[in-house]
């Protein structure tokens, strides 16, 4: 965007300013949406080079490794395994564009199939985790901010540091030691009791959602239990990015001239933190929220493994384990997908929200 | 020692040693001062000796069973317990740093030559090739780096080699965008221009000046990212794709630890609390080197 403006002011300088913005926001979305393809196209060309790589014979999983040269050869044919790469990546791209991932070994169904039913929990389990991340994390993070230095500081400081340091999976862990089988606080792994299950029909896949709409309340109850754990440790990592990002852009702020100005006439330090110093950081908090999410689709993966969460990330370390590829590199796609349309997306949000930026 | 503190530190050193040693003399003091960057400093040490000396600092051997001392408590013999089949923890835990580091510096020999060399040639050239370069490291630096770190061991087979290259893959892209923005800065220097009408050719300036210049910042953000690759390669040996059994990598012990959690939590704890230790050594060290090395970027707050 800045190129743009830059390049052309002398252009500019005769055209109408609306012309000038109509044609800055074609240009951006033009230049967005072209971005976004490309590092789609780039995900693609890596799942798919990852799945040539593969020690496996493709043929050889299809027809079994004691079939006849010919049915090997005709197999071999028919999966367009003799076209050049390049045609079998064009190929390739549009099999995934039809929606076609192909067949997962291990359990005999379309890939996408297996996808669509697993990704609500994932879905379920960050939202919620985002959630106590934003709440939480940037309320801590203006407080550490205004009061610098202060105890309260320090912590965020701890926690900042912390969400860095401690492996996920290992928080899981101990999480389910301490809260599940010494204090009792909360349900185990999975998503609902064992008794519970197949009760709810699924509308939306989000089990709380779901639960609510079958006015099963004691469903309900059951389903915040089991995830509570999970979602509160990606939250903890959630906040700990979030909180420590807060106080950064708020401390820019908080040392801006308008800030001393609205001190000077007297405004309260309430109103000038909250009023004057956080309005203008909510843009680019949007975009490190929207980085957070992001990154918490693509940390569950951990996270589900240790709680026996049915959603996207246990199905791909699952399938890695019984080296069932398609199934690997849909998950990889559609987790990938998603990281990179959330992310391209608060990206472009900064860009259009934020002035300086043009 | 005031004599050599005052060579070191000499307004107009008279060769060029005096004057390197001199910096590092400066740098070294101002890190000294920093509390949390020295403890940061300990505990990398600490982890490099424990690799280095791992067999005189184990009290038992990392691999040896003893199935008739399974799951044991942390006690004065076993300081940190006893695994399902009877190995020392304390013991795997001290060899499993070697795993570790060697993780760690394969990863950092891979990447940071890399990106360093790309981002160099990136800034410094401009044009196509920049467009070029910089086009498919966005395209790498908007990936999820775990899951296609997964994917890839999935498919190159697991082990350490495989797990240290698949996070290389996935990590330059962010080195190649320091080394491009920091040759940028520079490349329209004087210095620079000086060199060009001596007649150094692109490879000369770009390997001889350009560089040496951005290695500060690619050595506090390679420290930086350090924890970042030490969780990764631990995830990695958790599900199963890092060091493969009886190797005592930290995340497969974790894992082995897993069935066990409820009733005898020091065998997937302890070596949590290596990792978490660890990773918070190469933070610490990050910020102190990010203060003496490179002040102006990062947030100094």
């Amino acid at each position: 965007m800045s190129s743009l403006s830059d390049a052309q002011p002398a252009a500019t300088g005769k055209m109408p300013m609306g012309l000038v913005r109509a044609w800055r926001l074609v240009s951006f979305i033009v230049r967005f949406a072209a971005s976004l393809l490309l590092t789609f196209l780039g995900l693609l060309a890596i799942t798919f080079f990852i799945g040539r790589i593969v020690p496996i014979d493709p043929v050889l999983a299809v027809v079994g490794d004691r079939a006849p040269r010919a049915v090997y050869e005709a197999a071999r044919l028919k999966m367009g395994l003799d076209q050049p790469q390049i045609v079998q990546f064009i190929q390739y791209v549009g099999a995934v564009l039809s929606g076609d991932l192909g067949l997962s070994v291990s359990s005999g169904r379309p890939v996408v199939q297996d996808l669509a039913e697993v990704f609500p929990a994932t879905l379920e389990m960050a939202t919620l985790g985002i959630a106590i991340g934003v709440l939480l994390g940037v309320p801590m993070g203006v407080e550490a901010a205004a009061h610098r230095n202060s105890f309260g500081d320090q912590i965020i400081r701890v926690v900042g540091l912390a969400g860095y340091a401690v492996p996920a999976f290992w928080l899981g862990l101990v999480g389910l030691a301490l809260f599940y089988a010494r204090l009792q606080w909360v349900a185990g792994p999975g998503r609902l009791d064992v008794f519970y299950d197949g009760i709810v029909e699924p509308v939306t896949g989000l089990l709380l959602v779901d639960s609510l709409l079958a006015g099963e309340t004691e469903i309900f109850w059951n389903a915040v239990s089991h995830i509570l754990l999970p979602a509160a440790i990606l939250g903890f990592f959630s906040l700990a990015y979030i909180s420590r990002m807060t106080r950064s852009l708020m401390l820019d702020q908080l040392g801006q001239e308008y800030v001393t100005t609205a001190r000077v006439k007297g405004v309260s330090e309430r109103l000038v933190i909250w009023r004057h110093a956080f309005r203008p950081i909510l843009v680019p908090l949007i975009t490190v929220i929207g980085l957070s999410y992001a990154s918490l689709i693509e940390g569950s993966v951990m996270i589900e493994t240790i709680f026996s969460w049915p959603g996207i990330g246990n199905y791909l370390t699952t399938a890695l384990l019984n080296a069932d590829m398609a199934a690997v590199l849909g998950a990889t796609l559609v987790i990938g997908g998603v990281f990179i349309a959330i992310n391209k997306v608060c990206d472009g949000l900064y860009r259009v929200f934020d002035p300086r930026s043009r | 020692m005031t004599t050599l503190s005052h060579w070191l530190t000499d307004d107009s050193p008279a060769s060029r040693l005096q004057a390197r040693l001199g910096r590092w003399y400066r740098m070294g003091l101002a890190l000294w001062r920093n509390r949390l960057a020295m403890l940061g400093v300990a505990i990398v040490l600490a982890l490099v000796i424990l690799a280095v000396a791992a067999p005189y600092i184990a009290s038992h051997d990392p691999l040896v069973q003893d199935l008739t001392r399974r799951l044991l408590p942390p006690s004065g013999d076993n300081w940190m317990g006893t695994d399902e089949l009877g190995r020392d923890i304390w013991s795997r835990v001290v060899f499993g740093a070697r795993i570790t580091l060697v993780i760690v510096a394969m990863v950092a020999v891979l990447t940071a030559p890399i990106g360093l060399l790309l981002g160099a040639i990136s800034g410094y050239l401009g044009g196509w090739i920049d467009r070029l370069i910089m086009g498919v490291t966005d395209i790498f630096l908007s990936m999820p780096k775990l899951i296609l770190a997964l994917a890839l061991v999935a498919a190159l087979g697991p082990g350490i080699e495989n797990a240290g290259i698949a996070i290389a893959i996935t990590s330059w892209p962010a080195y190649t965008r320091i080394a491009r923005a920091e040759t940028l800065t520079f490349k329209n220097a004087e210095f620079i221009a000086a060199m060009r009408l001596q007649g150094a050719s692109t490879a000369r300036i770009i390997f001889a000046h350009v560089l040496p210049l951005c290695l500060s910042s690619m050595i506090v953000r390679v420290t930086l990212d350090m924890a970042g690759i030490i969780l990764t390669a631990a995830g990695l040996g958790f599900i199963g794709l890092g060091a493969q059994p009886p190797l005592p990598e930290w995340g497969a012990m974790i894992a082995r630890g897993r069935s066990f959690i409820l009733d005898q939590w020091w065998v997937a704890t302890m070596p949590g609390f290596a990792i978490v230790i660890v990773s918070l050594g190469f933070c610490l060290l990050g910020d102190g080197l990010r203060d003496v090395l490179d002040p102006k970027s990062g947030d100094r707050h």
